[in-house]
């Protein structure tokens, strides 16, 4: 049984399918990604996951506990965060209360009114983000406003905000959309960090095969709403199903 | 220095805070009475305490607007909640302000959980006019439904046949504190060419005042207020790391509701009068304009506005024809004609135009408002004194007035 159960998910919008009879399983400890050519129904598949869409058929299980339904707010209370396609952090305010918000999230629950405590002196928290902050190598630039900080280290950011929760869970939807190669690798490089440092469960949403190829324990990929196959990426690499369902493909792929 | 669970910085702001508002009376009245000059002085009862209710109006908004991003256009009617509270008390209790202010609060508070927890529902424009409908609803209800409530036009008053219940034969024929002393009591202090008055009834709001300023700052410090400024930036995020933020800013819309029926309360504490135009739309409006020309987000921003608009209000708006006269009767009578007929629009009953024209350059050139441009000119004068230091500026935490 894994950690996240999908079962026979359907969605339609309007005379789309978008998503048909998805099965997947997410074992806990596991790096899990989902791959597929452009309109597969990953974003799709991922915001069922989240609360922001509800499927029309089937179910989505998380520790045992139907998610469908449930707000955002409530999902990440039970312990799923989500690293967006583009980072969404809170651009207004600096790198350390950024952070000490998600530290807040996780030990006050999803609202507590505490208009007369101090920021400044709730030491645990101040403590955990601070330490968060070292971990993700950004200690030295806490003071800065999150909005003027690059792209790769606003990735890494929002990346901490949801590491800080420890979720049981982490979602992350193509984390290297739209970044330069050597971004790209950056962003590799610090997943496959966060791997080795910590006990964690991805679920990594990606188009571009190549990112996940050296993380993933497990890849599924979906084509048209509905999975091929899924297997270790040794075997998915020359898998004939996949190739064909990249082909005409495989020249963006490469370049991405 | 630390006290009052402020940090040291926050400690000495607060204190410069209450020093200035403590010396106001001596602080807006620099010009000898017999002077060019006595005009522009706003040391006077009821402007000073003008000031500090529209600031204690001002701060609560701030705490919304300011902090969340939520443009409330509606917050006169609880300004107007506010008055008719006090008057009430007045008529059944007696004069003793405190049961009405207490009145005021919680009866603000209650209208606002209601129009806050359905107008929450939309944001941006949406809440906007959600808010504005609300306001304007209650306003034509007190002019017309409910004028058993409200005496409609004529506006809430006492009357000699009142119960008044609580009100003993020795006890003040004005709206008092505890019989200690009356609201228009005051003392006049002649120093030289100058003269001050020390008003009770300024004391009295002063010190509100100065009470829901040092609420507001430590909202400010506290995980509430972090919670409602990430609201303002991303609310989205806020959603997917597990915080409900539809209670946080309903927390924030009760809160600033119940600074506005305080500061509608300290109206009618000050007259004892309620009337429904109290809560015109123009009102909500007057009160963004305040914030968003002080500095939106800033502790002391609303402060400045409000001072600075109701200074405007009350001192441009006498400058008629005859002070122009005055001040340009050393000109050839041609361009003293032409001078006066220019600046016959931007003051007097016209003051409004220069307003507006301020408005417009604080939003354009100082998108932080009256703040921001205090910031500014802070900071050339130390790059001034040494720019070495300017790297160790940059540096330094958010200032105490941000």
């Amino acid at each position: 049984m894994g950690i996240l159960e999908v079962k026979n998910v359907g969605k339609r919008f309007g005379g789309l399918q978008a998503l048909s009879d998805v099965n997947l399983s997410v074992q806990e400890n596991t790096v899990h990604a989902i791959i597929g050519p452009n309109g597969a129904g990953k974003s799709t598949l991922l915001n069922c996951f989240v609360g922001k869409l509800i499927p029309d058929t089937g179910s989505v299980m998380f520790n045992g506990q139907s998610v469908l339904g449930l707000k955002p707010h409530q999902i990440n209370q039970m312990g799923i965060s989500r690293v967006f396609q583009t980072p969404e952090i809170f651009g207004d305010l600096t790198v350390m209360e950024n952070v000490m918000i998600s530290c807040f999230a996780k030990r006050d629950g999803s609202f507590r009114l505490h208009p007369f405590e101090t920021v400044a002196h709730e030491v645990d928290i101040v403590d955990k983000a601070e330490q968060m902050l070292i971990d993700v190598n950004m200690a030295d630039k806490r003071h800065m406003q999150a909005s003027s900080l690059s792209r790769g280290d606003k990735r890494r950011l929002e990346m901490a905000m949801c590491l800080s929760q420890d979720p049981k869970l982490l979602l992350l939807d193509e984390p290297t959309a739209g970044m330069a190669r050597a971004d790209t690798n950056n962003t590799i490089d610090l997943l496959k960090e966060i791997r080795e440092k910590r006990d964690i469960t991805m679920a990594i949403i990606e188009h571009d095969m190549h990112v996940v190829f050296s993380l993933a324990d497990r890849i599924t990929v979906l084509a048209q709403g509905t999975p091929l196959v899924e297997d270790v990426p040794e075997k998915i690499k020359g898998h004939p199903k996949v190739k064909e369902a990249y082909l005409g493909e495989t020249g963006v792929t490469q370049a991405a | 220095m630390k006290m009052l669970g402020l940090s040291n910085k926050d400690t000495t702001f607060l204190l410069i805070v209450v020093g200035l508002t403590l010396l106001t009376p001596f602080l807006l009245q620099p010009f000898p009475v017999a002077s060019g000059g006595n005009m522009f002085n706003a040391g006077y009862p009821d402007l000073m305490q003008r000031f500090a209710i529209f600031g204690i109006f001002a701060i609560g908004f701030n705490i919304l607007f300011g902090l969340t991003g939520y443009l409330s256009f509606g917050h006169a009617a609880f300004l107007g909640v506010g008055s008719y509270s006090v008057v009430w008390m007045y008529k059944l209790l007696g004069y003793n302000v405190v049961p009405g202010l207490i009145l005021a609060i919680i009866v603000s508070a209650l209208f606002a959980l209601l129009i806050g927890y359905i107008s929450l529902r939309r944001s941006g424009i949406y809440f906007s006019i959600l808010t504005l409908a609300f306001a304007q609803m209650m306003y034509n209800l007190a002019y017309s439904v409910l004028t058993p409530l409200t005496n409609g036009e004529t506006g809430l008053q006492v009357y000699s046949n009142d119960p008044q219940v609580l009100r003993g034969p020795e006890h003040l024929d004005a709206p008092h504190f505890f019989n200690l002393f009356k609201m228009t009591d005051s003392t006049k202090l002649t120093l030289g060419g100058w003269e001050f008055t020390l008003s009770a009834g300024y004391y009295f709001t002063a010190v509100i005042a100065i009470i829901a300023f040092y609420i507001s700052l430590r909202i400010f410090r506290s995980p509430f207020g972090l919670m409602l400024r990430a609201i303002k930036t991303n609310q989205t995020r806020l959603n997917y790391t597990g915080i409900n933020t539809r209670p946080y800013t309903l927390a924030a819309f009760v809160i600033s509701g119940m600074y506005a029926g305080l500061a509608g309360g300290l109206l009618a504490a000050m007259d004892p009068l309620a009337g429904a135009e109290r809560m015109q739309w123009t009102a909500s409006g007057e009160v963004v304009l305040m914030v968003i020309l002080g500095g939106a987000g800033t502790l002391m921003g609303p402060v400045l506005g409000a001072g600075f608009i109701k200074y405007f209000e009350n001192i441009f708006s006498k400058i008629n024809d005859g002070v122009l006269h005055q001040w340009f009767a050393w000109m050839p009578d041609g361009l003293e004609n032409v001078i006066i007929t220019i600046s016959h629009f931007f003051v007097g009953k016209s003051w409004h135009l220069t307003l507006g024209l301020l408005f417009m350059l604080v939003v354009i050139f100082l998108p932080g408002g009256l703040v921001e441009g205090g910031q500014r000119i802070a900071a050339r004068f130390r790059g001034r004194k040494a720019k070495d230091d300017a790297t160790h500026a940059a540096k330094t935490q958010p200032s105490a007035a941000e």
